[in-house]
């Protein structure tokens, strides 16, 4: 080789460039920026709150009195309490803080259920097809049209008989969330593994004599899993609604078990028409903050991996560097047997494939 | 002759996610009244965004500077195109400028009548009834060669071919008869024979209608056939401009000349494929062939009561060792199936078919599979065919660790950079991951990927299809050598004759399914005894105007003799 051998290697791209959520960030621009920002303070806030809840939180989740005695029912806002307390003497703040905890418990048991399966049966499916692949489509399809609270209330019932302890509550909700996650995991699953199926580099793999397992795994898989996130997180929000929405419902967790914002607006229900505000408001914009958080980081990765719909700061009137890309710089072809003389030295191509001259 | 768009000092940037990209640096380009104006380039050399510019379809991402002054057909006013209004650019727009796309299959409404889609420009300009825009309508439609207009107005996209629906979309743009037509690679989704047509269209289209037309492409062949005047585009400058005589006879600028010399040539190859017969050893003939078929048949399965499609009819080859085959025909002609087919990779439903001793009416995946090491595949798109999440040697290792010859991708290194070296890549691009090689680049590292394991048969899927002029001269020269040095036998699929002659000992001409021709470069090229060998030859336009014209005389007479 001549000259082409001492090519050096592109640089790496920075840590920070590649890191995940941080490369978004670096990425984004004007609006979208201050979206995923704010989303990822929100979730920031929620993880945190829920990781020092200990030390955050005055009292316990199931305390009603302390060392100068009972902390009374349906108290206003005060230096001792300063969200009030409700109508069974609990803290409303220490129970707001505390639930944190419950609502991440209910994310990750419910993703990590459905998250497995359906990542499974997806690749299955799309990558052998079959018959297996048309019962589960409409299998998948037919549970779309289940409402997940009537299926989440039947199996708080038949884990826990209706009232229940933490995990009896978190288990039903997730369980149910599950089951309707399960078809989401598997379409997008399907529907990327049935593109990939069709590239040239899986073909290529085939024409090599790769196992079917080697295929699926080494090429398939990995390339089909890139809108996972965006779909975890919307799942997450999801899952926190339906944990609410069975408390409210009076198949929550019971208040000495965890706290769970749902059963407090349960109980919060006849304090409003009464003027007790705090019971309600406190746990209300705590759901409200935290599936807010969440749905804004996903929308805004969801906006960021597409190019279409990311921003961009326009350039300044014929700006910028002409990108070389001719794959002959210089215009002629002064090649040896060695390659081409400037085609292989030191350019390096940007994640879009646009060449630019360092 | 007066102007009918001038561009002067154009500059176009791109805000991209790595920063502002300037794409068109500086260009000045004008357009006369009648005229047809080239604008040669390699992909990415700004061509495209130029001619972009003049129809104001920049993206928004996009910042343009400069002027773009266009003048109504009449020449009565002016308008500068970078500045407009968007509204005052929808009245220019079909009036004074129109477009006509690449690929006509998408630049149709596959949900409106034809007649519908070309009305639509009319009304959007000015008050017309629907009877007379109607008239209009299948007033075009016949103009532009379809037959039976009053019937096929009402008819939708789908019903027409690939070339036909071409015709249609260039009507769309001469209806309102602007002054110029901009043309971004019109025939490069077409086949060679309907290219020719659709180019003799164009003609008329400047001596009838006398629109002028820029014509934008990366064949030199259409610039042969067609234009009066080229502009060479390079790394977003122009780098050239003269007339169409001049620039083919003496060109300036030593990009252009490198241009014009990777462009291939039909009948530059035969001498070497004599040259490479004749040293064979005696008795080369009669050696086992790596591939014979016989009556090869291929059908695709057909939907729930529809009947298959038979893409290939009873088809008699050959390849015999280190020989290289040269399969060519027009798009639908089964060629690619066929190459999939001697690969595994799509099923044969009759006749015979016995790649490397092996029958592969009826094979199982497992039987064949130890077979696969000794068959490698070049497919057509280097973009897609490498796994984007794997480094360059990573991809060249899989053969290697499939068949059991390296333990993992560290332990292939050695070989793999060996490959990489026999290919002529830098051994430091195997740490690359596929989207930081240029497509010629990714194109040899295919190559690397497929020699791993010293295949006895190479199937090249249309390899240089994807690739510019002047990539493609590079990576045919390597294949030639690393054939010369392997000794591989190989099926060459192209649908260029001119990329097949240089290669191929033999040329085998496909047509819808069937095998129409097949012979030695000398006797398909040079004296083809089929009438559609002759249209698919004198169809092909040559990069040299003088010989081009001859040859569209002699493709004339070859169609008034069917």
């Amino acid at each position: 080789m001549t000259a082409a051998s001492a090519t050096v290697a592109p640089p790496k791209r920075r840590l920070r460039d590649r890191l995940p959520v941080v490369h978004q960030v670096r990425q984004s621009v004007g609006l979208q920026r201050g979206m995923l920002v704010a989303g990822l303070v929100m979730v920031g806030v929620f993880i945190l709150t829920s990781l020092l809840a200990p030390v955050l939180a005055p009292y316990g989740f199931a305390q009603r009195k302390d060392a100068s005695g009972a902390f009374g029912t349906q108290q206003p806002p005060s230096l001792e309490h300063p969200f009030g307390t409700t109508v069974g003497g609990y803290d409303v703040l220490s129970r707001v803080i505390w639930g944190t905890q419950t609502a991440i418990v209910v994310i990750i048991v419910a993703v990590l259920l459905s998250i497995f399966i359906g990542v499974a049966l997806g690749l299955y499916s799309g990558y052998f097809g079959g018959w297996l692949d048309r019962v589960l489509v409409v299998v998948c399809d037919a549970i779309y049209a289940f409402p997940s609270l009537l299926l989440a209330i039947v199996l708080s019932i038949v884990i826990s008989g209706g009232q229940s302890g933490l995990w009896a509550g978190v288990l039903a909700a997730a369980g149910s969330i599950t089951v309707v996650f399960i078809p989401q995991y598997f379409r997008v699953i399907r529907a990327e593994t049935v593109r990939i199926k069709a590239e040239a580099y899986v073909e290529s793999a085939k024409v090599l004599g790769a196992s079917n397992s080697r295929v699926v795994f080494k090429h398939v898989l990995r390339n089909a899993t890139r809108t996972l996130p965006l779909i975890i997180t919307l799942n997450s929000s999801e899952a926190i609604l339906t944990m609410a929405a069975l408390g409210f419902l009076g198949f929550g967790i019971e208040p000495t078990a965890a706290a769970e914002w749902g059963y407090d607006l349960n109980k919060a229900q006849s304090d409003v028409t009464s003027g007790i505000w705090w019971t309600a408001l406190f746990p209300g914009l705590a759901i409200v903050f935290t599936v807010l958080g969440i749905t804004l980081v996903g929308e805004s990765l969801n906006d960021l991996a597409d190019p279409r719909l990311r921003g961009r700061r326009r350039v300044a009137k014929a700006a910028g560097q002409v990108a070389e890309t001719s794959v002959v710089p210089g215009g002629t072809l002064e090649a040896g047997p060695g390659g081409l003389r400037g085609l292989e030295d030191g350019e390096s191509f940007d994640e879009h494939g646009i060449e630019v001259k360092p | 002759m007066s102007t009918v768009v001038d561009i002067r000092n154009l500059g176009v940037s791109f805000a991209t996610d790595a920063g502002a990209v300037k794409a068109v640096d500086d260009v000045s380009l004008s357009v006369q009244r009648g005229e047809v104006l080239a604008i040669v380039g390699e992909s990415g050399s700004g061509k495209t965004v130029t001619a972009k510019t003049i129809l104001g379809l920049l993206p928004e991402t996009a910042t343009a500077s400069g002027a773009v002054v266009l003048s109504n057909r009449a020449g009565t006013h002016e308008n500068d195109v970078v500045t407009l209004s968007r509204q005052r650019l929808r009245d220019i727009r079909g009036t004074d400028v129109a477009m006509v796309f690449q690929e006509p299959s998408t630049a149709l409404n596959p949900v409106y009548t034809v007649g519908w889609q070309i009305m639509e420009g009319l009304r959007a300009h000015g008050e017309i009834s629907k009877k007379e825009a109607r008239a209009k309508a299948i007033e075009m439609l016949g103009r532009v060669g379809i037959p039976e207009p009053e019937q096929r107005v009402d008819h939708f996209p789908h019903q027409f071919s690939g070339g036909q629906k071409q015709r249609i979309v260039i009507a769309m743009a001469l209806v309102l008869e602007p002054g110029l037509i901009v043309a971004d690679e019109p025939t490069t989704a077409l086949d060679v024979t309907v290219q020719a047509e659709i180019l003799d269209l164009l003609r008329r289209c400047r001596d009838e209608f006398g629109a002028a037309i820029v014509l934008i492409t990366h064949n030199m062949g259409v610039v042969a056939d067609l234009a009066d005047r080229v502009a060479v585009m390079y790394q977003g400058n122009l780098v050239e401009q003269a007339d169409v005589d001049d620039l083919f006879s003496s060109p300036q600028h030593e990009y252009t000349k490198a241009l014009l010399a990777a462009v291939p040539f039909v009948g530059h190859g035969t001498v070497h494929a004599e040259a490479r017969a004749a040293a064979r050893p005696e008795g080369w003939a009669e050696q086992t062939p790596v591939v014979r078929a016989q009556g090869l048949e291929i059908e695709y399965p057909g939907r729930f009561g529809s009947s298959g499609f038979r893409a290939v009819r009873g088809v008699d080859l050959v390849i015999r060792p280190g020989e290289v085959l040269g399969l060519v025909g027009e798009s639908g002609s089964g060629k690619t199936t066929i190459g999939r087919a001697i690969a595994g990779l799509t099923k044969v439903t009759g006749g015979s078919l016995d790649v490397l001793g092996a029958e592969m009416n009826g094979i199982r995946e497992r039987e064949f599979r130890p077979l696969r090491s000794r068959i490698g595949f070049v497919f057509q798109d280097p973009a897609s065919s490498f796994n984007p999440l794997l480094t360059i040697a990573e991809c060249v290792a899989e053969p290697l660790i499939i068949h059991g010859r390296a333990r993992d991708a560290r332990s292939a290194r050695a070989r793999v950079d060996e490959l990489l070296e026999a290919v002529q890549l830098p051994k430091a691009y195997g740490d690359r991951y596929p989207h930081e090689l240029s497509g010629g680049q990714r194109q040899r590292a295919s190559l690397a990927r497929s020699l791993a394991l010293e295949p006895e048969l190479l199937i090249a899927d249309e390899p240089t299809s994807a690739l510019d002029v002047s990539v493609q001269a590079r990576v045919l020269e390597l294949f030639a050598e690393l054939q010369r040095e392997f000794g591989f036998a190989s099926l060459f699929i192209s649908h260029d004759l001119a990329v097949v002659d240089i290669l191929a000992d033999r040329i085998a001409v496909l047509y819808h399914g069937e095998l129409v021709e097949e012979g030695t470069g000398a006797e398909v090229l040079g004296s083809p005894q089929q009438a559609y060998t002759q249209r698919l030859l004198a169809s092909l336009p040559v990069p040299d105007p003088a010989l081009q014209a001859e040859r569209r005389e002699q493709l004339r007479r070859l169609r008034e003799g069917d």
